[in-house]
C-alpha cells in the first residue's frame, strides 16, 4: 500500500463505491464530451483538408485517421479488459467487473470498425476486399473474442459470476494480443509494417502524424464516454434493489 | 495419497469410466470420418483438388471432433457432484484438471490420431507429407484437449452451453490450426516443416503448463 500515495489510493477506495462513481461518471461525461468534439473537429479538419496527399496512394489514404485509431482501440480496450479482469478476480471489485463488461461491446464495435475500414481501403489499394493475412486473420479472431465475451456474459444469469467468467476468459485470450501487434513484422504480409510506433524516427510525415494523433486521442475520449455510460446503466441494472437507485429514480419522475 | 497419486488416481478412474461407456470413446471417431467423408461428396470427387484440400480437411474436422467430445470432460462428474468432491479435496484443483485433461486425451484424441493417415490416404494426400500429418496431430490434438478444458469448465453449469462453447473455443483453436495444416502442406510439397513443428511444440509447452489453472478457477465458479 505505502507505495501508492495516499490521496490515490483514497480515490480509488472512493470509487469502489457504486453510488459515488455513478455521480461522478455523471459529471465527467459532459467534460469530456466537449473536449471530445473539439479534438474530433481539429483533427478531422487538419486530416482531411490540410493535410498533403500521399505521393503513392493520393486521397484515399485519408481512410487512416478513422481506421488506425479505430485498430488501436481494438487492442487497447481488450488489453483494459483484461486488467479490469485481474482486477476482479484478485480483489473482487465490482467496478472492475462493470468496466470490463461494459467494454466488450464498445471493443467489438471498434474492432469492426476497424475490420470494414480496412476492407474499404484494401479495394482500391491491393485490389480485393478481403486477404487472409496475418494481421487481418488476427484482428478478425480479435473480433471473435469480443463476441464470445459478450455471449458468455449473457449467457449466465448472475451478474457477478457472470463477471468472473468473462474474467478468465478475457485473460485467456490475451495471448492473442502480440500476435496481432507483431504479426505483420512476423510474417510478410500485405498490410503494410508499422509507421508509427516503432523504434527511431516515425516514417510518417509531420503533417499526417498531428491530425492521426489527434484522432486517436479523440477515440481514446468516444470510449472513456461510451464506457461511462454503459457502465452507468450496467450499475443501475446491479444494484436496481438498493436504496440510493430508488432516490435516484425518485428524483427524476 | 501422493499428488502424483492423486493424479494417476484420476486418469485411472476416468479411464475406467470410458471403457465402461465405449460410446464416448466411438463417437467423436465416427463424427471425424463422417465429416472427411462429406467433403469429398460436397466438393466433388477431382483427385487434385481433394489432394489439395486433405492437409486442412482433415485437420477442420478433427478440431471439430475434439471440440464435439469435450462435453464428457466435466459432464458425469458435474452432474452426480463428483466435481464438487475434487474441488473439495486437499490436492491442488489444477493438477486434479490436467489428469481429467490427459484421460480424456487418451479417450477422444489418440483414437483421431490413429485413424487420421488411413482417411488422408482416401483424400489423396501425398505419402511424403504423413508422418507430418501424424505429428501435428501429435502436437496438437493435447492442446485442443487443454483449451477446450478452459471453455468447458465456463460453461459446464449452463443448460444449453454448447453453442456457447464452440464460440468460445474455437477462435483459441485457430493458431493451432494455422500451424498445423501449413505444417501439412508444406510437407506435402516437399518442405520443411521444422518450424511449424516447432512453434506447435512450444505451444503444447505452454498450455500444458497454464491452461489448468484458469480451467480450474473456471471450475470453482462454475460449481459455486
Amino acid at each position: 500500500m505505502s507505495i501508492i500515495p495516499a490521496p490515490v489510493s483514497r480515490f480509488f477506495h472512493r470509487m469502489a463505491s457504486p453510488p459515488i462513481f455513478y455521480a461522478f461518471a455523471d459529471k465527467l461525461i459532459p467534460w469530456l464530451s466537449l473536449i471530445f468534439i473539439g479534438l474530433t473537429g481539429a483533427g478531422l479538419y487538419l486530416g482531411l483538408f490540410v493535410a498533403p496527399a500521399d505521393y503513392q496512394q493520393g486521397d484515399s489514404y485519408r481512410i487512416i485517421y478513422i481506421h488506425v485509431p479505430a485498430a488501436w482501440m481494438s487492442l487497447f480496450i481488450y488489453v483494459l479488459m483484461a486488467i479490469c479482469g485481474g482486477i476482479a478476480l484478485i480483489w473482487r471489485m465490482k467496478l472492475a467487473e462493470v468496466m470490463m463488461v461494459s467494454s466488450a461491446p464498445i471493443g467489438a464495435g471498434f474492432t469492426f470498425i476497424a475490420l470494414v475500414t480496412g476492407s474499404l481501403w484494401g479495394k482500391p489499394m491491393w485490389g480485393t476486399w478481403w486477404v487472409w493475412d496475418a494481421r487481418l486473420t488476427s484482428e478478425l479472431i480479435l473480433l471473435f473474442l469480443y463476441l464470445g465475451a459478450i455471449s458468455l456474459y449473457g449467457a449466465i444469469e448472475d451478474r457477478r459470476t457472470a463477471s468472473r467468467a468473462v474474467a478468465i476468459l478475457v485473460i485467456v485470450g490475451v495471448v492473442n494480443i502480440p500476435i496481432i501487434h507483431y504479426s505483420v513484422q512476423w510474417w510478410n504480409t500485405l498490410h503494410q509494417g508499422p509507421t508509427v510506433a516503432k523504434a527511431g524516427k516515425p516514417s510518417i510525415h509531420i503533417s499526417m502524424l498531428i491530425p492521426l494523433l489527434l484522432m486517436a486521442t479523440a477515440f481514446k475520449l468516444h470510449y472513456a464516454i461510451a464506457v461511462l455510460q454503459a457502465a452507468k446503466v450496467e450499475i443501475l441494472k446491479r444494484e436496481q434493489n438498493t436504496q440510493w437507485v430508488k432516490k435516484l429514480i425518485e428524483g427524476n419522475s | 495419497m501422493s499428488l502424483i497419486k492423486a493424479f494417476v488416481a484420476i486418469i485411472r478412474r476416468d479411464l475406467i469410466l470410458a471403457v465402461r461407456r465405449r460410446a464416448e470413446i466411438v463417437n467423436p471417431l465416427f463424427f471425424f470420418i463422417i465429416v472427411v467423408t462429406l467433403f469429398p461428396l460436397g466438393i466433388g470427387a477431382q483427385a487434385k483438388l481433394l489432394q489439395a484440400m486433405a492437409p486442412g480437411v482433415i485437420w477442420v474436422s478433427a478440431l471439430l471432433a475434439a471440440m464435439l467430445s469435450l462435453d464428457s470432460l466435466f459432464r458425469s462428474d458435474f452432474d452426480d457432484g463428483s466435481l464438487e468432491q475434487m474441488l473439495l479435496s486437499p490436492y491442488p484443483v489444477a493438477v486434479l484438471v490436467l489428469g481429467k485433461i490427459v484421460a480424456h486425451w487418451l479417450v477422444t484424441g489418440l483414437p483421431l490420431i490413429l485413424i487420421a493417415p488411413l482417411l488422408a490416404v482416401f483424400l489423396g494426400l501425398p505419402d511424403a507429407a504423413m508422418g507430418t500429418l501424424v505429428k501435428t496431430l501429435v502436437l496438437g490434438t493435447p492442446v485442443l484437449s487443454l483449451i477446450g478444458a478452459i471453455g468447458v469448465a465456463l460453461t459446464v453449469g449452463l443448460r444449453r452451453g454448447g453453442m456457447i462453447l464452440s464460440l468460445l473455443v474455437l477462435p483459441l483453436y485457430i493458431p493451432v490450426l494455422i500451424f498445423a495444416s501449413n505444417a501439412v502442406d508444406m510437407a506435402a510439397m516437399g518442405l520443411p516443416v521444422s518450424a511449424q513443428i516447432n512453434i506447435l511444440m512450444a505451444i503444447l509447452f505452454l498450455a500444458l503448463v497454464l491452461a489448468p489453472l484458469p480451467a480450474a478457477a473456471a471450475l470453482k465458479m462454475s460449481v459455486n
